[in-house]
């Protein structure tokens, strides 16, 4: 018997878990709702939702600046929650976790703070085809400052990443790999293990833009030994608004300051200002305080159920979904990688994405229709868009059902 | 709700999305403009010969989209043609207040008919996120004859 588990017993308690999820008991225009866009933002449990409340009403201050009973409560939140961050990534210190305002700030952090200081022209940084736009333009900022070169990993058609051809563009002018955990459209697994094996043995630095990484796997960033890791908290069943760079901490600590202002200075005259080490180096201003202790919550959530068994679950939904949806005419899936997480691209003939999405959504069903944020991976399937179900650890059958069933009203009104 | 979406859905419009009318790229067009979605990605260019007089003589289109825009697109060709680039602006103002469920106000006699056609759209009205797709056509025939080369819905 696993006794670790405090809160959800096995098996896997979908109904329990169902029912700590408020909003999954709305109805959506006359139909329980069946939510399937959790790639772009999972909806939060109640322990995420009383947390902030709680914080609110009892124990709100700014923190890092006063000297009273309630600053000194909120601030040992706000660290309390770099703690608890620190410990579901196994992160060697707390100073390694950087609270930001999404993985796209994240990953900007880096292109800037560590681009810009350690990258000149002629530098390679190897991305892939896959890639988020979060994860291309501040590359592309980054090259119309310093002149760094772009090279892109390509896929195969069933969405695997080639990592022979990753090996052919790794050189020592390769500076920086940053690549995504799991693909947003096509539900690949990256080997980012032997992707981050692979590049420091050609001394580059790994970034990984782990958005939909941490929501369906294990993340332990020693095991990785990823230099960078970046996600975004309302991706983890967490509130919007703050994100996470784990970085190493000598690396952070060698990197300069992203914004200035409170907070991350050590002494300021007009003359001069040093700088405090990380991560209150890269956190100027006042930060997402609440938001913080909510991004604590998910993740005691999270943990209380055990990620390994969200995605177990998760794993089963999906070929569950990929059969139902294949026995549809006309449906075409993209994204069939051996190693492939709960997101499930595709389109149907004479069907565009678009109206899909809003049929389909008279029958309560969200999904998510459009580029995805990920046009050359688009470019690459000849394709404008497609619609997207994205799985969630409360999911079920019967949103799969649904989904079907949605879809072929959604035929029937085309034909 | 699946009375609105019938509406939306309506045998004309499933008709001009299926098979678009003056889906093609004219040799002699005198002007053009993209007409891009970022939201979704959809894209389409719409061509234009517009003669001396200052009227449409010819307008089509291509690219990709939804149903509702490349009926949209398509219904716009059928019914800029042989305007004014005054008119076509008019007619532009009316289609988005019919789309947005805005007052339309007294329709002039001179656009009744064509106006009468372009109601099939109003469907759209209860579907707010999806007046974008009704409308990129003709943001992107306004951009071609009055000589900006790009239209975004944004
Ligand atoms: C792979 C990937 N990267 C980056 C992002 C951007 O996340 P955010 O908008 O929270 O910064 C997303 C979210 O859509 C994503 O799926």
């Amino acid at each position: 018997m696993d006794t670790t588990l405090p809160i959800h017993q096995n098996p896997y308690d979908i109904e329990s878990i169902r029912g700590d999820f408020p909003i999954l008991s709305e109805k959506i225009n006359g139909h329980p709702l069946a939510f399937l866009d959790s790639g772009a933002s999972p909806q939060k449990p109640e322990a995420v939702l009383q947390r902030m409340e709680h914080m609110y009403r009892h124990e709100y201050a700014n923190v890092h600046r006063g000297a009273y009973t309630l600053s000194q409560a909120a601030t040992d939140h706000y660290e309390n929650a770099r703690q608890t961050v620190a410990r579901y990534l196994n992160a060697a210190s707390d100073e390694e976790i950087i609270f930001t305002r999404n993985v796209t700030s994240s990953i900007n952090l880096v292109a800037h703070c560590y681009g810009r200081e350690f990258l000149k022209s002629g530098d390679e940084i190897i991305i892939t085809h896959m890639e988020h736009h979060a994860n291309i333009v501040p590359w592309q900022l980054l090259r119309e400052a310093v002149g760094i070169e772009l090279k892109v990993i390509p896929i195969d058609d069933a969405g695997n990443l080639m990592m022979d051809k990753f090996e052919e563009l790794l050189s020592p002018r390769t500076r920086l790999v940053s690549v995504t955990h799991i693909s947003n459209v096509l539900g690949t697994v990256l080997p980012v293990k032997e992707i981050i094996r692979l590049a420091h043995a050609h001394d580059a630095r790994v970034l990984i833009d782990g958005a939909q990484g941490i929501m369906h796997s294990r993340v332990d960033v020693q095991e990785l030994d990823v230099d960078f890791y970046g996600f975004t908290g309302h991706k983890l069943y967490g509130p919007s608004g703050i994100g996470v760079l784990y970085g190493k901490r000598d690396i952070l600590n060698s990197m300069p300051p992203y914004e200035g202002g409170g907070d991350m200075i050590d002494r300021v005259t007009f003359e001069k200002t040093t700088y405090r080490e990380t991560p209150a180096r890269f956190e100027a201003g006042t930060p997402a305080i609440v938001e913080a202790a909510g991004l604590a919550a998910a993740v005691e959530y999270v943990e209380s159920i055990g990620i390994e068994r969200i995605a177990a679950h998760e794993q089963s939904l999906l070929d569950y979904a990929t059969a139902r949806l294949s026995a549809i005419e006309g449906l075409r899936i993209y994204g069939e990688a051996e190693d492939k997480a709960g997101v499930v691209s595709f389109t149907i003939e004479g069907v565009h994405p678009h109206d899909i999405s809003t049929i389909i959504d008279s029958h309560g069903v969200a999904v998510r229709a459009g580029h995805h944020c990920a046009q050359p991976l688009m470019d690459r399937f000849d394709l404008a868009a497609t619609a997207r179900a994205s799985l969630g650890m409360y999911n079920n059958k019967s949103d799969i059902d649904q989904l079907v069933e949605a879809l072929e009203f959604a035929k029937d009104i085309f034909n | 709700m699946d009375d609105m979406l019938r509406e939306l859905y309506q045998e004309v419009i499933l008709d001009h999305g299926k098979n678009p009318r003056n889906f093609r790229h004219p040799e002699d067009a005198t002007c053009k403009a993209d007409g891009n979605n970022p939201l979704c990605g959809d894209q389409l260019t719409v061509y234009a010969k517009v003669g001396d007089d200052q009227t449409i003589k010819d307008v089509a289109f291509e690219g990709r989209g939804c149903a509702i825009s490349l009926a949209s697109a398509s219904m716009m060709t059928e019914i800029a043609s042989g305007k004014s680039i005054s008119q076509v602006q008019n007619l532009f103002d009316l289609f988005h207040k019919l789309c947005t469920g805005e007052e339309e106000g007294m329709v002039p006699d001179e656009f009744a008919d064509d106006i009468e056609k372009l109601r099939v759209m109003s469907g759209v009205r209860q579907f707010p996120m999806r007046v974008k797709c009704a409308t990129l056509a003709w943001h992107a025939i306004h951009a071609a004859v009055t000589g900006e080369n790009n239209a975004s819905t944004e």
